[in-house]
């Protein structure tokens, strides 16, 4: 392969790394109003009364949008395909605020200072009721969070507003009761994991205008181009066809900007006003009023029988999704969908729970999406149950773990918000991984711990993860790839590059394809006017289902080429080819240069346009996999923990670009560390959110990640382009359960709730 | 309020208000490398030199640089070396943290700091959320020459 496995730069590298202007708010109209919100101070309540006259009259104010002024249609922000699986409950504005930061009027002016003054001469009264803050006390709790009768789910997803339930699913294969009994060992523990924030350094912004042809534009800083377009038009009754979302660059995303956040606000001043408009959120705001991970708790049982074999996994959750249903029903599921199959030799296995509303930050899709809270659950519970046997935690996963060729009945029946799809895993190197990092981590002179001084111990840990590539049978890619007079190619893709570089890798698989330099492939990735459609960032899709898109759109372009080559060469299509300079004779001297039959078709014989397009759904959603391996220093006088190594082995099939592939899981574990070890959430007891900054809330530095060592394994995943999976979201899922397995082997502390400071460990030494 | 600048070389007259913040006013001014990434002065992302030295362009009133001279990654010639080689190790990603980044870096190398050690501590105050450090380790290594 010459353009796939390619370590070159990413397209836009040098205009991003050099400053220039492309962001929604560089690129936002000059002119454009400026938009902020008034948040509610309360963590529940009703607005009984608004007085906007004294702000309106500000000077400068152009307007101000209260409940009163704008639709209310329920309907979910999250970004989905549709129908979501997540309840519309959700209103551009309402009479009832939900949490402390939840919208109570929109301001608009023409500058920063007036609408600042505005929205402290906004007078509300409010009618305030007690919050629903502990999500184990949510479900019946006398305070219904969601009374409104239009609340309601697009499915059946297990929704019961009158009792504070989002959504509920259980399953069962075999009998969990009975195969318990029939185990030598059993071990039950609960875990906890926090509402991690995204801190994608853009912050949420959007902004909008009208066209020369009486139509809403909306620039926006989103994962999701397309399912944006169709949420605004729903909450505001205006028709598709009046809407054009425009994606510029983006400044991270992880999950955070699945979702309508902004764009609402400025298309109603825009809608009101027929200005331009924009909207840049704080870093507080970002922090209060976007998106959190979901907190989930489990309940985790495992047997085994004395031999090592493990027969029994029953999972039951609950999970914490916020005032909105966000995104609920689909990262619960994904706790057990992308951990179980891991473990496909078991007699019975159980995986069950409710996601319930509280009055906090709402919650929605983050890298890791469910995965990694099941994760941290399940691989410190095998860990537990290893020990309980006396088996080496390396060697216990070995025994239990998938193959290759393999299946897991969890395919089938855990999807995403619904059914699954069957699949055999083509492609499963998790064995290599964990031989490999055992190697590199040195595990068997290292496992369990080491003395380093009297006060430090050196443990080691791991874990194991799998992920998917795309949602089967739901996400949907398309590109469209089209020819110039030069011979080089526009490529159109609704794919939504956040700064991973997919653009690019999309480029090298076209280039792959038609055997030009990627250099010569020239990509537009998002906008819903001009490229075709695409769910968009999430779900690890963009290689895997648009790279499809993308591999069989070039496929047919070169179809395409070699049929309008063999007619300027007047032979017949089964005698020539095409090598990506020429149109030749297979056998013979004839050829023609693709430059040379590209400017002829534009513009002397044969006049045509080559274009051709292409979608893709995934029949399936291969996971890649890894093994994590984590080694810690422990200090045992203050609990303090040194991360040393991370050694993460990766089996994400081809890697299109080994750079782009390799940063992508640097990314995630320093992601997965910083949740595993610093990013703390606390409220205040009214339900305000007190880390909401990044004073309060620590993401790590370049000093607090200790080496990283990042190694793929060999090997091609016969579905995915040019055998690649994703690989997007799999890096950020073992350090929670990697890490308390190595601070357990190095000082014998057991964490079980997120994130695992240094007062954690040392209490429970103490408690020793 | 007029003050008199020179930003990245030339000398500019800009109107303020007493109370606008640097960073605003240079974004303002079209200088959109840089931005805002925090609202309490954590992030690095807004890291301009002021007289040469690296400054939080967020905490900073414009007023105050009334007769200094500020260069963004737009005025910094070795910034281009600097992108190119991060480009390569594919150590970039968004994008939003790289110009307060390598305005930082760039100044490491005009104080000859050749530590790794050295170099992450004085850059630790530069976050970013999408690469996880270890590419840009690579690549400022390299740029710096940083002894191994
Ligand atoms: S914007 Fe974060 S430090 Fe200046
Ligand atoms: S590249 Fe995105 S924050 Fe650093």
């Amino acid at each position: 392969m010459k353009e796939v496995t390619r370590k070159i730069p990413k397209k836009d590298a040098l205009g991003l790394l050099l400053g220039k202007p492309v962001y929604t708010d560089d690129l936002a109209p000059k002119n454009s109003l400026i938009v902020k919100i008034l948040r509610s101070p309360h963590a529940f309540a009703k607005i009984k009364n608004i007085d906007t006259l004294e702000a309106t009259n500000i000077e400068g104010i152009e307007c101000i949008l209260t409940y009163k002024d704008v639709p209310r249609i329920p309907v979910t922000r999250a970004g989905q395909g549709y129908p979501e699986p997540s309840p519309h409950d959700w209103y551009i504005l309402d009479e009832y605020v939900r949490y402390v930061g939840d919208e109570v009027a929109i301001v608009a002016g023409k500058d920063e200072k007036c609408v600042d003054e505005a929205l402290k001469k906004i007078k509300v009264e409010y009618e305030v009721f007690e919050p629903v803050l502990d999500f184990e006390k949510a479900e019946g709790h006398s305070s219904v969070i969601h009374p409104e009768k239009e609340t309601h789910p697009m499915f059946e997803i297990g929704f019961d507003a009158q009792k504070n339930i989002a959504a509920s699913y259980e399953m069962e294969i075999g009998s969990v009761e009975e195969e318990l009994k029939k185990c030598d060992v059993v071990v039950s523990e609960r875990f906890y994991t926090q509402a991690q924030a995204h801190v994608a350094f853009e912050p949420h912004s959007a902004a909008s205008y009208i066209d020369m042809q009486g139509r809403l534009v909306i620039l926006t800083s989103t994962q999701v181009p397309f399912h944006v377009r169709r949420i605004i038009a729903e909450a505001f009754d205006i028709p598709i066809k009046n809407i054009r979302v425009i994606k510029p660059r983006i400044g991270g995303g992880f999950g955070g900007k699945q979702a309508v956040h902004g764009e609402p606000f400025v298309a109603a001043v825009t809608l009101k006003t027929g200005k331009p408009a924009k909207i840049v959120y704080t870093r507080q705001e970002v922090f209060e009023a976007t998106y959190s991970r979901h907190p989930m708790r489990y309940d985790i049982t495992l047997g085994a029988t004395k031999d090592g074999k493990l027969k029994v996994i029953d999972m039951q959750g609950l999970s914490d999704t916020g005032a909105y249903g966000e995104h609920a029903l689909t990262t619960f599921m994904v706790a057990g969908s992308k951990t179980l199959p891991m473990y496909n030799k078991v007699d019975a296995v159980r995986f069950k729970g409710k996601v319930v509303y509280t009055n906090k930050v709402p919650a929605g899709a983050y890298r890791g999406y469910g995965a990694i809270q099941g994760n941290f659950a399940l691989e410190s519970a095998i860990d537990l149950l290893a020990e309980k046997l006396g088996m080496d935690p390396a060697e216990f996963r070995r025994k239990n773990m998938i193959r290759e060729g393999e299946t897991s009945p969890i395919f089938k029946i855990m999807g995403e918000g619904r059914e699954g799809v069957d699949m055999v895993v083509r492609s499963c190197k998790l064995n290599e991984c964990l031989e490999e990092g055992m190697k590199l981590i040195n595990w068997k002179e290292k496992f369990p711990r080491k003395k380093i001084s009297e006060t430090k111990y050196r443990g080691v840990g791991l874990a194991i993860a799998m992920q998917g590539s795309g949602i089967a049978n739901i996400d949907m890619g398309a590109a469209v790839l089209k020819l110039n007079d030069d011979g080089s190619f526009n490529l159109l893709v609704g794919a939504t590059d956040l700064g991973t570089g997919s653009d690019t890798i999309l480029a090298q698989i076209a280039a792959e394809v038609l055997n030009v330099p990627t250099e010569d492939i020239i990509v537009y990735s998002s906008d819903t006017d001009l490229t075709p459609f695409d769910v968009g960032a999430y779900a690890s899709s963009t290689t895997y289902v648009s790279g499809n898109a993308v591999k069989r759109a070039a496929e047919k372009m070169k179809k395409l080429i070699i049929k309008e080559g063999a007619l300027k060469l007047g032979l017949d299509e089964s005698k020539v080819d095409f090598d990506g300079k020429y149109i030749y004779e297979i056998n013979g001297n004839k050829k023609v240069s693709l430059k040379e039959l590209a400017t002829v078709l534009l513009y002397t014989e044969n006049q045509k346009q080559l274009i051709s397009d292409a979608s893709y759904v995934g029949e399936e959603s291969p996971p890649p996999f890894m093994a994590g391996f984590a080694e810690v220093e422990v200090d045992i006088e203050t609990g303090k923990v040194k991360l040393i190594n991370y050694v993460a082995v990766v089996d994400c099939g081809v890697t299109i670009n080994p750079n782009l592939a390799r940063i992508q899981v640097e990314g995630g574990l320093v992601q997965g560390i910083g949740m595993t070890l610093f990013e703390d959430v606390k409220y205040s007891p009214n339900g305000k959110l007190l880390t909401n900054n990044l004073m309060h809330y620590k993401i790590p530095s370049r000093l607090d990640i200790g080496n990283i060592i990042v190694k793929f394994v060999e090997s091609y995943e016969p579905t995915g382009p040019f055998g690649a999976k994703s690989v997007a979201e799999i890096g950020i899922d073992t350090p929670p359960a990697a890490i308390a397995n190595a601070i357990y082997n190095a000082v014998g502390v057991r964490i079980k709730t997120l994130p695992i400071t240094p007062e954690k460990i040392l209490m429970n030494l103490n408690k020793k | 309020m007029k003050i008199n600048v020179t930003i990245n070389n030339e000398k500019k007259e800009l109107e303020i208000a007493p109370d606008d913040i640097l960073l605003d006013v240079l974004r303002r001014y079209g200088y959109h490398s840089v931005r805002r990434g925090c609202d309490t002065g954590m992030c690095g992302i807004c890291t301009v030199l002021l007289d040469g030295k690296p400054v939080p362009s967020c905490s900073i009133f414009a007023a105050r640089v009334d007769g200094h001279e500020i260069t963004t990654v737009e005025g910094l010639p070795e910034a281009k070396e600097l992108a190119k080689i991060l480009a390569e190790e594919g150590a970039d990603q968004c994008g939003f943290c790289s110009p307060g980044l390598i305005v930082n870096t760039v100044y490491l190398k005009k104080l000859k700091i050749k530590k790794i050690e050295e170099v992450k501590i004085k850059l630790i105050g530069n976050l970013c959320r999408c690469t996880g450090y270890v590419g840009q380790h690579r690549a400022i290594e390299k740029f710096l020459g940083v002894e191994k």
